[in-house]
């Protein structure tokens, strides 16, 4: 097991020994570099690519369909029929759009995206970088998004773009906050913001355990960033038909494409890193209980698309500012106290789980009762109504 | 010329380029986002001087938060974002004097200042130091960073909601 | 300059190449065949009516002005959180109050209506 597990790290050993039988010490160091930077780019992308076969095959299931059948056995070969689609397909740049501008946000789109995967911890000592800000690096690299879609939106000169664009902004914008304070709770616990390091303080217990609460805003919050439904607001197909990259084709659309499925991976690595306890966990090899885990987060979140429906804009921002902001800041203060007054260990732990649970289910019941009272007032509302049009009680 | 100074004037140029374009442009919205690139450009700069995160909350904070607020700010005046507005106005002179004086003024000052340079680079710890710094020795700008916040948060409500 | 860092800028440089090269590709291989109706605004087979570029409500700036003064706190907080395990139960008060203000922002912006959509 011991030799699958550092499998990588020993190729890259002796690849750079190869290297370095006859090239000078600081081109070896570029070659390894720039090669591990274009590994991890084009893995990721091929990775990416069988992420969009899986979502299509799971919804297809899910809705008792069969899914692509027709590139290869069972549609395997559908994601690359799809990108030489994109690559040989015409672009069109509508005549009223700011040229500049419309070329400029698919390319700034993408650039946060792949640097993204640069902090991820792959498995044991297999991380491009292991930055001690790792974890502001994530959400800063994040935020760049939000600038193009605006840019996106402004740029083609269409109303619907324009629309989507604000939406998803306003969306972004809002889940950024309980995402942060979430990963406060992490970093707070770990000590550190390194991803390295988050990972290797959850060797005895992975922190979904220790604060379920921030696991579940950042699992929300997470389904917000990345515009999954029940908050693909801007998707809403029967409204403004795709959100802020309508008049984009060919390359362009899918830089965007890629962009999004990037994300989706770089948020369930970050799930699975900072809350499952990243590549830890016995007999397996790290890399592959790595994979293991994201493939099931990103399974969940297919799971939730294919279940349930869209919020309003209305419910969505409420939800974000009315609740997870106040359960996530709660929540900060609630793991800051037990982790103060308790020695870390299994006493700790067990009270930190039962507390949050205790949260989670307090927070529940007061969503319910609010919903409950609305609902109540929305009825007697119309029955009100009804009084006042027939003059008497009619049912 | 050392690799480090080269990379400095190459940002450097490049964020100066990329400011004047901001001022010049005549599109108001292509000037808010070739601030955008000014600030990581500004961002990088901090990475060279060994402060990295200085320059994630840099992005974070200026391209993240601040440039939308702009963005926002432009498209909800009215016809701003019309693409063929005029960018100038009769005061433009005095305010390059007043920038120009500025600038000045902020050269004489860091010229003149002896800046106490750290001589080796800072510990692998030094985000946990800015940490408690905060809470011990900076407690009291750090409680007031919290009410300046507030201010600007209830202020900002009371104006938008007046218009 | 911490090695780290040139990884990363190295990594940036690449991140910026990956577009300009999937799009030059691209710009080889697609066809070219411009028309007047193809580059027209997408809409519903008609004519856009009015201008696109108007003015937006005032609530999507009040959301974004909430979430700006929430960033800058997140960027307080993060060295608090990394140095908590060596502060004392001080520190937690302190950081208590830092947030609390805000929180009464929140509330302010909450009872004022500025976060209800309309």
């Amino acid at each position: 097991m011991q030799v699958l597990d550092d499998l990588w790290i020993r190729i890259a050993v002796w690849f750079r020994g190869l290297l370095e039988s006859f090239l000078p010490p600081w081109a070896v160091q570029l070659t390894m570099d720039v090669l591990g930077i274009l590994l991890l780019i084009v893995l990721g992308i091929v990775v990416v690519l069988a992420f969009t076969y899986m979502e299509r095959k799971v919804i297809a299931r899910v809705g008792d369909r069969i899914g692509p059948n027709r590139a290869g056995p069972f549609g395997i070969f559908q994601a690359i029929a799809d990108a030489i689609k994109m690559l040989t397909k015409e672009d069109v740049t509508p005549t009223n759009a700011d040229r500049w501008l419309f070329l400029a946000a698919p390319i700034v789109v993408i650039i946060p995206a792949v640097l993204l995967y640069a902090v991820l911890p792959l498995g044991r000592g297999m991380v491009g970088v292991d930055l001690n800000i790792a974890v502001v690096f994530v959400v800063a690299m994040g935020g760049i998004p939000i600038l193009t879609m605006l840019m996106a939106g402004w740029a083609s000169n269409n109303k619907y773009a324009l629309l989507g664009a604000f939406r998803t902004v306003a969306q972004l914008i809002s889940y950024e906050v309980p995402m942060v304070v979430a990963l406060l709770t992490v970093v707070l616990l770990a000590g550190t913001m390194s991803t390295v390091g988050i990972v290797e303080a959850q060797a005895s217990f992975p922190f979904a355990l220790v604060t379920p609460v921030a696991f579940v805003v950042y699992m929300l919050a997470g389904l917000a960033e990345l515009n999954r439904t029940p908050f693909d607001l801007l998707e809403a197909d029967s409204e403004i038909v795709a959100g802020y990259f309508i008049e984009y084709s060919g390359m362009k659309f899918a830089m965007f494409f890629l962009a999004e499925y990037i994300n989706l991976f770089m948020v369930a690595g970050m799930i699975t890193t900072l809350f499952l306890a990243g590549w830890q966990w016995p007999i397996l090899p790290s890399w592959l209980w790595f994979l293991i885990k994201v493939v099931l987060v990103i399974f969940l979140m297919m799971w939730i698309r294919a279940t349930f429906p869209r919020f309003r804009i209305d419910q969505m921002l409420g939800f974000a500012w009315k609740a997870l902001v106040p359960l996530s800041l709660i929540n900060l203060f609630l793991v800051a106290l037990v982790a103060k007054v308790l020695e870390p260990g299994w006493v700790r732990t067990g009270v930190l789980f039962v507390s949050n649970l205790a949260l989670l289910a307090g927070a529940i019941a007061i969503m319910a009762q609010v919903a409950r009272k609305r609902e109540e007032r929305a009825r007697a509302a119309g029955e009100a109504a009804i009084k006042r049009y027939y003059g008497s009680e009619v049912r | 010329m050392s690799l480090p100074q080269i990379l400095f004037l190459v940002v450097g140029v490049i964020t100066l380029g990329a400011a004047v374009a901001v001022v010049t442009s005549r599109n108001v919205l292509h000037s808010a986002f070739l601030l955008a690139l000014t600030f990581f450009g500004v961002a990088v700069l901090y990475v060279l001087l060994d402060t990295p995160y200085l320059a994630a909350a840099q992005v974070l904070v200026y391209i993240g938060a601040i440039s939308v607020l702009i963005i926002f700010a432009i498209m909800l005046s009215r016809k701003v974002a019309a693409p063929d507005l005029v960018q100038r106005n009769s005061q433009w002179l005095l305010s390059l004097i007043v920038a120009v004086l500025l600038f000045g003024v902020l050269a004489y000052l860091t010229l003149q200042t002896a800046w106490p340079a750290a001589k080796q680079a800072l510990g692998v710890d030094a985000i946990g130091g800015l940490g408690e710094a905060f809470v011990g020795t900076y407690a009291l700008p750090f409680e007031v960073v919290s009410v300046v916040l507030l201010v600007a948060l209830v202020g900002a409500i009371i104006i938008a909601r007046e218009r | 300059m911490q090695d780290n860092y040139g990884f990363l800028g190295l990594y940036l440089l690449i991140a910026i190449a990956f577009p300009f090269v999937a799009l030059g590709v691209a710009y080889l291989l697609r066809p070219k065949r411009p028309a007047p109706v193809k580059s027209s605004t997408y809409e519903c087979g008609l004519e856009t009516i009015g201008e696109t570029w108007v003015q937006f409500k005032a609530q999507y700036y009040l959301y974004a002005l909430v979430f700006v003064v929430f960033d800058v706190e997140t960027v307080f907080l993060y060295p608090w959180a990394v140095a908590y395990n060596r502060l004392g139960l001080f520190a937690l008060v302190e950081a208590l109050i830092f947030v609390g203000i805000l929180v009464a922002g929140l509330a302010y912006a909450w009872r004022k209506g500025a976060l209800r959509w309309m």
